[in-house]
């Protein structure tokens, strides 16, 4: 009972990253690789400076902010430097690991024992074991959705929607499409450094190592949330992401239940999501239903 | 008649040069000129080659000009972004996939498209509050358009999405309409509806059209001037009666001399 409750929260913290990624991935359709490096970055800042006696939730909040500053580097040089947007990311990615090192002073691990965290308040840990972070997970990831949901509705949101859907047409009715690249970019990969910095939190400790892999986790819980509720509205696809990463916990805790180890988790990871990318194939080829395909490829709104 | 007034638009020595200083330099607009006047109707006509979409690319700012200024309304708009000028420019694309977003739904492209120009902020876009308004617009472009407000656009069929297009172009009346062939990708009776459709529109609203076409009988039937460009410049230039005039021999015996 209590492996099924730790993965939800796991579930909650790590869905951060799955709804980040969405932005980019889903709406601008690209993948932006820079995920890796802020991810660790956020848990680095955030734990640096709690270590240093920070309030925990102004260090995340700044974890944010260097998660959106890390976004905008590689927004200019794919708007302005004309990287392509894989290497781009790529670039900064790499760039972020020298400076996670400097931020953690030069060491490769920074624990937290004995610190004050987000999850050293006396509610929480009157909680039962594994609930904080679910408590902790839901408010943040519901705060979260309900902001991205508000925002798309809004005439900005929607010219961010359509410079993902046609760069041509927004350009041509006077959307100024580098800017909303740059802005995607700065809000996925703020709330990638968030989501690092919580993840770090409950973990206890940031490590320089604790990015890879990370992408792949984030996009299986956006492509198993497409894959099992099928057509639905943007707003739900982005709630069913959310949903998505609770399962891909449950896989995990099944496989390791299995008794496979912690270590094969990003082969494995990769393996569950190759197996989701393809199984609108697998399903024309074994004419199963029509809805696993388009719930991947499309969404409506309202 | 309009000559008097100051022109809308005012071309001036355009030079487009592509790959200057490389032994593939090529000159596609050569010392262009051409003044269009508020409520000019213009079919743009000429052979491949002749630079009829660089001028439209040139004019929306997608191509930077090498010399020449282009001027609207007396204001210098030669620099401006492609952004800036959709406040006053709108235009309609040749391929049906250009002009819309195929994830979004019909009242969705029409409710961005309302918004041509402006700034987009962090207002709440209300799009239920003018689906009666879509609705009565797209009706009018009697095609089944309007039946299908919330239907993705990947799902209409060319014909639609071009109504769309045009539709999108014209709710916020722009100062000048770029028509780059907007029929062209469409088989003949949808064509032929689409273009009557636009012209009733353009009429309707007297809007200040230049419009792109192969078809020399649209570019004598519709429009109050038709030009011809080759080689870079304009090489003919008819309006009003002169144009109204003009048969299609005559045309056609023009086009053998400039070939």
């Amino acid at each position: 009972m209590s492996m099924i409750v730790s993965s939800i929260g796991q579930g909650l913290l790590w869905a951060t990253l799955g709804v980040a990624l969405f932005l980019t991935f889903r709406i601008l359709d690209f993948p932006d690789m820079t995920v890796e490096g802020t991810f660790p970055l956020g848990a680095a800042v955030a734990v640096t400076l709690i270590a240093h006696g920070m309030n925990p939730i102004l260090a995340s909040a700044l974890a944010f902010v260097a998660g959106a500053v890390t976004g905008l580097v590689t927004g200019l040089l794919y708007t302005k430097g004309k990287v392509p947007i894989l290497l781009a990311g790529i670039l900064v990615m790499t760039a972020c690991l020298s400076i996670n090192l400097r931020i953690m002073g030069g060491s490769s691990n920074v624990s937290l024992l004995g610190k004050t965290t987000i999850f050293s308040n006396h509610f929480l840990e009157s909680l039962p074991k594994y609930f904080d972070s679910v408590y902790v997970g839901f408010i943040v990831i519901a705060v979260i959705t309900v902001l991205l949901v508000l925002f798309l509705q809004t005439n900005l949101g929607q010219a961010f929607i359509v410079t993902g859907d046609n760069r041509v047409m927004a350009r041509s009715i006077g959307i100024n499409t580098d800017n909303m690249t740059i802005m995607g970019l700065m809000v996925s990969n703020g709330i990638i450094g968030l989501g690092g910095a919580l993840i770090a939190q409950n973990n206890g400790y940031a490590d320089v190592s604790m990015g890879i892999g990370i992408i792949v986790i984030a996009l299986a819980s956006i492509i198993i949330g497409e894959v099992v509720f099928g057509e639905l509205t943007l707003n739900q696809r982005l709630v069913a992401v959310t949903l998505g990463s609770i399962l891909y916990q449950f896989v995990r805790l099944l496989v390791l239940q299995l008794g496979f180890n912690t270590n094969d988790m990003n082969l494995l990871s990769a393996i569950i999501l190759a197996i989701c990318l393809m199984l609108p194939q697998f399903s024309k080829a074994l004419h199963l239903n029509h809805v696993l395909q388009k719930g991947v490829a499309k969404y409506d709104a309202d | 008649m309009t000559q008097t007034k100051t022109p809308l638009l005012a071309l001036h020595n355009i030079v487009t040069t592509f790959n200057a200083g490389t032994p593939n330099e090529v000159t596609i607009l050569n010392q262009l000129n051409l003044d269009v006047y508020e409520g000019d109707f213009v079919t743009v006509l000429g052979s491949n080659g002749a630079g009829k979409s660089t001028l439209f690319n040139t004019i929306s700012g997608d191509l930077p000009v090498t010399s020449g200024t282009i001027t609207l309304k007396e204001h210098d708009i030669t620099h401006a972004s492609v952004e800036k000028r959709t406040a006053f420019l709108a235009r309609v694309f040749q391929d049906p996939k250009m002009g819309t977003a195929p994830r979004m739904t019909v009242a969705e492209n029409l409710l961005l498209a309302s918004q041509r120009g402006q700034r987009r902020t962090l207002r709440l876009r209300h799009l239920k509050s003018n689906l009666a308004h879509f609705k009565e617009l797209t009706a009018t472009m009697n095609n089944g358009l309007s039946e299908r407000l919330n239907t993705a656009t990947e799902n209409l069929s060319g014909g639609q999405r071009q109504a769309l297009s045009f539709l999108m172009a014209t709710e916020q009346r722009p100062d000048l309409l770029l028509l780059d062939e907007h029929t062209a990708a469409l088989d003949p009776k949808t064509s032929e509806e689409l273009m009557h459709q636009t012209n009733l529109h353009v009429t309707e609203q007297q809007l200040t059209c230049l419009m792109i076409t192969h078809h020399l009988d649209d570019a004598l039937k519709y429009g109050n001037r038709l030009i011809v460009l080759d080689q870079g410049k304009v090489k003919f230039d008819v309006r009003g009666q002169a144009k109204a005039e003009l048969t299609k021999d005559k045309l056609l015996s023009f086009f053998d001399t400039i070939e």
